[in-house]
């Protein structure tokens, strides 16, 4: 703990949870897809689908998905200026089994037509939790600059990686590996210490066996 | 480390809680004295930027409850037709003033939490315009309420969710109690008195928010909740021991939010959330 978790953060109201972890959310899918959003549906479960208009919940995944951060001041009319930038949204109920009950499924395509649908939660104080991928079960907060790397689950995937953030002396804070099934789509979300250079984040995306690599920055 | 107010009154003897609270921040967390006042004075710009913003008469929520109530104040407190006077009246007033700012969208310093960011700032802002205390001393105050914060988390809760309003307007009290002993020139173990005041005084107040929405009660409990900071801080500046030890009334309010049933922690279920008048609306 420090004194700026009680002292902050600084961010738009109303609710640390259902304003600012939500707007993180939106911009950690915004950061996972990677491009300009054109298309979203968003899905909101339990609390979130109770409230997120009286606590702009709605304004602040759009405004996330904008890549706003969580003070921004435009995330009051993120609505409006999504419509004037081209994203579309669609915001829905949904009922999940054994969700967290401030849970969100984002599922955005950009202009390229990339697609990616992220399942999380805001877990208080403006927190989050990413639950899952593409249907990959993962968890992981993003409270530290994370790697997202996608790649095929096969030996020595996992020590490429590592050997490329060990030559560049930086450390891993925390890893977790998930995969779909043996030999499958699987997702790695390494936190560290130090942040990466593009020129190291592009021997990542190079390596056999990943097919996708994201820079998550502390947001 | 071990979070305790006992330990910190200890840790400032002879240089005083802000430059202990200081030290320690620097120690477990590698942030240096220079970068701690800068995000504080960051802080408290945008306190007091929203606290402008609130008195704006048209500002209202999103869902319409709230908004333009704390002009209302403001204007009565200058008339001279309230009956608390002129401190407490704008005192409150800012509370409610930043509140209302938060339940607009408008930006704010979650203090502990953005549901109680009214008070702490209401708190100093106030005294600054009474006493006319520098940004500096506002600062060092926000450094007290900071680590008094600390400890009710790390002990006890600050989140209604877990431990009713107690932990978030209570701690929001206790901390503002605290920093306005600090820049009076109150010792630490006043300081950790009005925390304990502060806290007694709202033992076991639920979170009950209509529509559960951060609104009713939320913005009026943020214009008692200074009032009760400066009862608390009065009591303690006075030279009034609190007749308990102020850690062992932190972990009660722990105990407190344990005993609370859902209904009273933010699922908008009961309390004043459960009014008849508010499930028809």
């Amino acid at each position: 703990m420090n004194l700026f978790d009680i002292i902050g953060p600084v961010m738009i109201g109303p609710s640390s949870s259902h304003t600012a972890g939500a707007a993180r959310i939106g911009r950690v899918a915004r950061q996972l897809l990677g491009e300009k959003p054109v298309k979203a549906l968003v899905s909101f479960h339990g609390s979130f689908e109770k409230t997120y208009q009286g606590h702009g919940t709605d304004r602040a995944v759009a405004g996330g998905l904008m890549d706003m951060s969580v003070d921004d001041e435009r995330l009051r009319r993120s609505l409006k200026l999504a419509g004037e930038e081209g994203l579309h949204i669609t915001f829905q109920p949904v009922h999940l089994r054994d969700a967290h009950p401030n849970t969100v499924v984002i599922d955005v395509t950009g202009e390229s037509g990339r697609r990616i649908v992220v399942q999380a939660a805001s877990i208080g104080g403006g927190r989050i939790r990413v639950q899952s991928i593409d249907g990959i079960e993962v968890g992981f907060s993003g409270d530290k600059t994370t790697l997202v790397i996608r790649h095929t689950d096969a030996p020595g995937a996992i020590a490429t990686v590592t050997q490329l953030l060990s030559n560049a002396r930086i450390n891993i804070a925390t890893m977790r590996v998930f995969r779909r099934e043996a030999g499958g789509q699987a997702i790695m979300a390494i936190a560290l210490d130090a942040m990466p250079d593009d020129k190291l984040l592009d021997s990542l995306k190079h390596l056999p066996n990943v097919t996708d690599v994201t820079l998550l920055k502390q947001i | 480390m071990e979070y305790s107010l006992s330990s910190l009154i200890d840790a400032a003897e002879g240089i005083g809680l802000a430059e202990a609270a200081r030290q320690n921040e620097m120690k477990y967390n590698e942030i240096s004295q220079a970068e701690i006042d800068e995000k504080m004075r960051e802080a408290l710009d945008v306190m007091r930027q929203s606290a402008q913003r609130g008195f704006d008469p048209k500002m209202h929520s999103m869902s319409g409850m709230t908004g333009g109530q704390a002009y209302k104040l403001q204007q009565a407190v200058q008339a001279g037709i309230t009956a608390g006077g002129g401190f407490l009246g704008r005192a409150s007033a800012r509370a409610l003033a930043i509140a209302e700012c938060n339940a607009a969208m408008g930006k704010i310093v979650a203090a502990p939490t953005a549901g109680a960011c009214g008070i702490l700032p209401a708190a100093l802002l106030t005294a600054q315009e009474e006493y006319g205390l520098s940004d500096e001393t506002l600062i060092d105050g926000l450094i007290v309420a900071g680590a008094v914060g600390e400890v009710i988390a790390a002990r006890a809760s600050i989140s209604g969710a877990q431990g009713g309003c107690q932990a978030e307007c209570g701690s929001a009290a206790a901390m503002a109690a605290a920093a306005l002993v600090y820049i009076r020139g109150g010792s630490a173990k006043q300081c950790a008195d009005a925390c304990a005041f502060a806290l007694m005084n709202v033992m076991g107040l639920v979170c009950d928010p209509v529509h559960g929405l951060v609104e009713v009660p939320c913005v009026y409990r943020n214009a008692s909740g200074v009032a009760g900071a400066l009862v608390a801080a009065d009591l303690a500046l006075a030279g009034i021991p609190s007749p308990l030890p102020p850690d062992e009334v932190i972990d009660a309010m722990k105990a407190v939010g344990e005993q609370l049933p859902p209904s009273l922690r933010e699922t908008g279920e009961g309390g004043c959330a459960s009014c008849p008048s508010c499930k028809r609306a």
